[in-house]
């Protein structure tokens, strides 16, 4: 993780409040325009992080995401405490999905999250103790 | 295009933000009810044909600068949904052809300008 000097945010998220979903990475996304951050940088990170917010919204209890901007890079690290992911190589492969019929019908749970995260960082991360949560970290390199 | 000329030439019910009609214009189009899709995949400035009607594609379409959102099969979009576009301001409208068809109308009013 980034020296502390350069954490630009702490966000959020309460876990099946499929209603917010969304807020935190408007939040972030207006704060790196604030900031000059080029618009195609801000784009993929918009991704990342609606992805991030909305499998902390599905499968965790409460979590946070911290945003932090380096002079060469901007840095996601989402933690959450829940019930984690029990094969981390099948949850990113693309289709895969635990997700229930509630959440597919709102259009989630395509299985797709982990798989955009990925394709959008530069650094990729995660790690999960199945019954405890899930640590996922992204950057991108400006 | 502008999202004006698209409403009155596929007689779209508009929802909300009737101020940005006139003003938005149409950079390209999108279709899927998939959020990570759409989100992975579509583009600023493109008009978003889903049949989704809850208040989470508006903060997809905001995320992604839609230029705005075409709900099909004559669906109703949630009251929330609504009130949460009209404070983002991402216009919502509403047609009654199926997403085929309507994809279809919009693809070829953008090939002719």
């Amino acid at each position: 993780m980034p020296s502390d000097e350069y954490l630009q945010g702490i966000y959020y998220i309460q876990g099946r409040d499929f209603v917010d979903a969304g807020i935190v990475s408007s939040e972030i996304k207006k704060s790196l325009k604030d900031k000059g951050i080029p618009e195609s940088i801000i784009r993929r990170v918009a991704v990342i992080t609606f992805e991030a917010e909305v499998n902390m919204i599905s499968y965790s209890e409460q979590g946070t995401i911290q945003l932090f901007i380096e002079p060469d890079a901007i840095t996601i690290q989402a933690d959450d405490i829940g019930q984690g992911i029990e094969d981390i190589e099948l949850a990113q492969q693309e289709g895969y999905s635990t997700a229930d019929d509630s959440i597919r019908e709102l259009g989630f749970g395509a299985g797709m999250g982990l798989a955009n995260i990925k394709k959008y960082s530069d650094i990729f991360e995660i790690t999960s103790n199945p019954g405890d949560g899930a640590h996922l970290k992204s950057v991108v390199k400006l | 295009m502008t999202l004006e000329t698209l409403v009155e030439k596929l007689e779209l019910k508009c929802k909300c933000c009737w101020e940005k009609l006139k003003t938005t214009e149409i950079k390209g189009g999108y279709a899927g009810d998939l959020l990570s899709d759409v989100m992975a995949n579509s583009k600023e400035g493109s008009i978003w044909v889903t049949r989704q009607v809850h208040l989470n594609i508006v903060a997809v379409a905001s995320l992604k600068e839609h230029a705005g959102i075409v709900i099909v099969q004559g669906a109703t979009p949630d009251k929330d949904t609504v009130e949460k576009a009209t404070r983002e301001g991402v216009p919502i409208m509403v047609s009654e052809l199926t997403e085929f068809e309507l994809v279809g109308r919009i693809y070829q009013l953008l090939q002719n300008g």
